[in-house]
C-alpha cells in the first residue's frame, strides 16, 4: 500500500511540475510578462488586469504576451499588439487623446470649479462675520 | 436666498441626469479598433473538412458576415433564430467562426440546432480570435468587398439588429 501511496505521489508531481513548466523556466522572461500583464486590462473582467485574472482569455493572452516576448518583441511592441485588437480599453493606464482628455482633465476641472465655489462662498460670508465681531 | 431652496433639486436632477446615462451604457461594448480596417488574414482548417484550409482572400470581392460561436456558449444558442434569418435573408454568406471549440461538440451542436453558416472555419485554440480581438462569444463581424471590417456586434444578434443595421449595411455595401 505505501509503495502504491508512493507511485501515486510521483506521477501526481511528475504531472504537476508539468503543468507549471512554462511558468518556471525562465524567471526573468516571467517577470516581463507579469509586468505587462499589470498593464492590460481583462476584457472579460474588466475591473481586473490580466495578471490577476483566472479567466479563459485572460490566461491565453497571457500566454500570447510569454510568446511575443519569447519572438524578441519589447514590451512596447507587445502593447500596440493588444491596442491594436482591443483599443485603447485593454491599457489600464489610457493614453491621453482628444477621447480620454476628459478623463484625464475632468478631476481637475472639478477641483478648480470646488475650489472657485469655496472662494465665492467664502467671501460672501466674511461681511455678515464682521458684522458679528462688530 | 430664495434661489438656494432649488438647490438641492439641482443636484438631484445633475445626478439624475448622469445615472440616467450612465446605466444605460453597456461598459461590455467596447468600440472596436479594427473598424475602418482591413480585417485580420487567415487560413484555417473547415471545421466540416479538416484537411481543407480556407483563407480571406477567398472572401474579397464579396461583402460577408463573419460570426464568432462555440458550442460552449449560452448566448449563442440564443441569437442563433436571428442569426439563421439573417443568413436566410440571403444578402451576405455568414461565415461562422468556431472559437476554442472541439470539433466534434461543435458539429453535434450545428446537428442540433441547424446550421445557418456558408461555411464554417475551426479556431481550436483561439487565436484568429485574438486577432479580431474577440472577448465576449458571440460576436459579429461585416465585411465589405475589400476586406475592410465595416461594423462589429459583440453580444447576441436581435432580430431588430439583423433588420435594422445589418441587412440595410450590407446591401448599402454592396452597392457601393
Amino acid at each position: 500500500m505505501p509503495r502504491f501511496f508512493l507511485v501515486f505521489l510521483s506521477i501526481v508531481t511528475a504531472f504537476s511540475a508539468f503543468a507549471a513548466s512554462p511558468v518556471s523556466e525562465n524567471p526573468d522572461l516571467e517577470k516581463r510578462v507579469v509586468a505587462l500583464a499589470e498593464e492590460l486590462r481583462c476584457l472579460v473582467c474588466q475591473n481586473q488586469t490580466l495578471a490577476d485574472s483566472h479567466a479563459a482569455l485572460a490566461i491565453d493572452l497571457k500566454n500570447r504576451i510569454r510568446e511575443l516576448l519569447r519572438e524578441g518583441k519589447t514590451e512596447r511592441e507587445v502593447l500596440d499588439f493588444m491596442v491594436q485588437r482591443y483599443g485603447d480599453f485593454v491599457l489600464y493606464r489610457p493614453p491621453l487623446r482628444a477621447t480620454t482628455a476628459l478623463l484625464w482633465a475632468g478631476p481637475f476641472i472639478l477641483l478648480a470649479l470646488g475650489v472657485a465655489g469655496l472662494i465665492v462662498w467664502l467671501r460672501k460670508r466674511k461681511p455678515s462675520q464682521a458684522e458679528v465681531t462688530q | 436666498m430664495n434661489r438656494r431652496r432649488f438647490v438641492p433639486l439641482a443636484l438631484f436632477a445633475v445626478t439624475a441626469a448622469f445615472l440616467a446615462v450612465g446605466l444605460r451604457l453597456d461598459p461590455r461594448e467596447l468600440p472596436s479598433p479594427l473598424i475602418g480596417k482591413r480585417a485580420p488574414a487567415f487560413a484555417l482548417p473547415l471545421l466540416h473538412q479538416p484537411d481543407k484550409v480556407f483563407s480571406h482572400s477567398e472572401m474579397l470581392g464579396t461583402v460577408w458576415v463573419l460570426n464568432v460561436w462555440a458550442s460552449w456558449c449560452v448566448s449563442c444558442r440564443e441569437e442563433h433564430a436571428a442569426l439563421t434569418a439573417l443568413a436566410r435573408a440571403g444578402g451576405a454568406p455568414v461565415v461562422g467562426l468556431n472559437y476554442k471549440d472541439e470539433a466534434e461538440q461543435a458539429l453535434a451542436w450545428l446537428g442540433r440546432f441547424g446550421d445557418p453558416y456558408t461555411l464554417s472555419l475551426h479556431d481550436r485554440e483561439g487565436r484568429l480570435g485574438m486577432d479580431y480581438g474577440v472577448y465576449g462569444v458571440p460576436e459579429t463581424f461585416v465585411i465589405d468587398r475589400k476586406g475592410v471590417v465595416r461594423y462589429k456586434r459583440v453580444g447576441i444578434l436581435t432580430p431588430e439588429i439583423v433588420r435594422e443595421r445589418i441587412l440595410p449595411l450590407v446591401k448599402e455595401l454592396q452597392r457601393a
